[in-house]
């Protein structure tokens, strides 16, 4: 792959967010309202509205969420940007982080100077068969549905031939689950803002309020473990493997270079962009891995001159715990087979050398699909400027990472930022 | 129906009624492929031709599945009634996903990614309303 190099360079200004959740008198218009009002807040110098060229909007299904179609001239609408050139980007769960990538290109190519990028999903107004289905829709309708995958089913598969080839135990995944949980519970922003352990502590305050049997739990562990307190979804996952069902929507004011310090007194420099595809899970050699994050990786590491090594703060793609474990060996945090030892190690807590998910990722955060990506910038938007309060990583890391995967891996992108003095 | 010239999802549902698996092969790099597709990959060869499939392979990934998506719902799996859906990895190279049977769904420990598999279809409806969907058995 030949390293190639954006036509000029492009910088975030702005970076903000709805609170992910369930919000039942919240459209995906009212939640990119809020994105986009937040997002102008963050431009320390100011913008006039008129700046902005173009928007970019990441949606995985408003069709099958909302009944909902051409959904960017709406959020344009409403954001009161009409007439400027609105498009979707659709790449399921990656939709965020595509339309990151079209903004950029957009901006390196010389055709807009200042974009706005917004991410928005809203799920929970359908029941959760439903929201089954529309994000089973991701895979191969044809050729996958028929054998009866579903979403935490594809995932799940790929934690049985990982633990077969690494000899990893549900220990791990239960890892990433109290890590996620221990960040979110910092995050005003996340769907489940609670640690497991505030949750053991409710669940035994609310049995014996009601003079039943208190449960028993031991420790995180035990409740995790508890097929009662945690329930199998597709086995090996249990239900605090699976990031939630939510809505919400995120936003990012991007712009060329040049422009970046009449808004900014502190941007942040894209350096690096990734993106790549790949067949339907069955359809590829290795289910351990996933081959797209591993090229994305490759390509924006290399536009950026970095190694992994040089990432200071990250936000991956934890749709379902074994996705994280997954998601720190393909971007070369750790090599392949160590990500689930890691994790037990402590290695990517928020103090820890490889801080992964501060904001609580999209399992304690919330995964509002197609503004997942987007959101994953706000959290590292924050970090780099030291702007993340009690969950603010130490050490003032200066790059941080984006890592976004569609379905099960058919597309990932990745982006790397840079915070310079 | 033109199934030997049609590497189409109608041609295979087709084979699969009559409970055959079939892939495709290009006739010049032998490269065999299921689901099948029209083309080649590597050389964009557009010499393919059906294939049988020995319908032995090896189990490579799984899971067992307790929310049901509705297609499965609709055969009366879900959260009593798990089922097990995987991937395999045929004998001639490429994989598939397909339901999995002769599993002890209750006890998925027990189940082992590389165990042998071998096809088998699985039939639901009558007549002219029969589908056909892919399963393999393990240990037979």
């Amino acid at each position: 792959m030949a390293n190639r190099k954006l036509g000029r360079g492009v910088a975030l200004v702005g970076a903000g967010m709805s609170g992910f959740g369930v919000f039942p008198r919240l459209s995906s218009r009212d939640l990119f309202v809020q994105a986009y009002l937040e997002m102008l807040g963050t431009v320390d110098k100011g913008i006039s509205p008129a700046d902005i060229e173009a928007v970019f909007i990441g949606n995985f299904s408003s069709e099958l969420f909302e009944g909902q179609g051409h959904t960017a001239p709406i959020m344009t609408e409403w954001v009161g940007l009409t007439p400027r050139p609105s498009t979707r980007i659709e790449n399921a769960c990656a939709s965020g982080g595509a339309a990151i990538r079209q903004a950029i290109l957009a901006i390196a190519s010389g055709m807009h100077d200042v974009v706005l990028v917004g991410g928005i999903e809203k799920m929970t107004s359908l029941p959760t068969e439903r929201v089954t289905d529309a994000l089973t829709t991701a895979g191969d309708v044809l050729y996958e549905i028929p054998a009866g995958f579903t979403f935490p089913g594809f995932y799940a598969a790929m934690a049985t031939a990982y633990m077969a080839r690494h000899g990893a135990s549900a220990e791990a995944l239960m890892q990433v689950t109290i890590k996620n949980h221990d960040n979110g519970s910092l995050n005003p922003k996340a769907q489940f803002g609670t640690r497991i352990s505030d949750i053991i502590a409710s669940k035994k305050a609310a049995a014996e309020q009601k003079g039943k049997p208190v449960p028993d739990w031991a420790d995180e562990r035990a409740f995790l473990s508890d097929e009662r307190a945690n329930p199998s979804i597709a086995w090996p996952l249990r239900l605090f493997d699976c990031s939630p069902i939510s809505d919400g929507s995120a936003a990012l004011l991007l712009v060329a270079e040049d422009r970046a310090k009449s808004y900014s007194a502190a941007p942040l420099y894209i350096t690096g962009s990734g993106q790549s595809s790949d067949a339907a899970l069955h359809s590829r050699s290795d289910f351990t891995s996933i081959g797209a994050a591993r090229r994305a990786a490759a390509e924006a590491y290399a536009m950026a001159g970095i190694t992994p090594s040089d990432v200071g703060v990250a936000e991956v793609h934890d749709c379902f715990t074994i996705a994280e474990i997954i998601a720190t060996e393909d971007l070369g945090f750790f090599e392949a087979g160590e990500g689930h030892k890691a994790v037990i190690e402590g290695c990517t807590r928020r103090d820890a050398v490889r801080p992964v998910n501060s904001s609580g990722g999209l399992k304690s955060k919330g995964h509002p699909v197609g503004a997942s990506g987007v959101g994953q910038v706000v959290e590292i938007w924050k970090q780099l400027r030291g702007e993340a309060g009690r969950r603010q990583v130490p050490g003032g890391p200066a790059l941080g990472l984006t890592h976004n995967v569609g379905g099960t891996g058919q597309t990932c992108v990745v982006h790397v930022f840079e915070r310079r003095s | 129906m033109s199934a030997t010239t049609d590497f189409t999802h109608a041609a295979f549902t087709q084979w699969l009624r009559e409970h055959k698996l079939m892939g495709v092969r290009s006739t010049a790099s032998q490269y065999v492929t299921v689901p099948p597709k029209p083309l080649a990959p590597a050389q964009h060869e557009c010499d393919m031709e059906w294939v049988s499939l020995s319908g032995k392979g090896t189990l490579e990934a799984f899971s067992i599945i307790y929310i049901a998506s509705t297609t499965m719902i609709r055969e009366g799996y879900g959260r009593d009634h798990p089922y097990c859906a995987g991937v395999v990895r045929l004998e001639e190279g490429p994989a598939i996903s397909a339901q999995i049977l002769g599993v002890d769904v209750s006890h998925p420990e027990t189940i082992r990614v590389g165990s042998p598999v071998t096809v088998e279809f699985i039939d639901s409806g009558e007549g002219a309303q029969r589908r056909t969907r892919l399963g393999f058995r393990v240990g037979v």
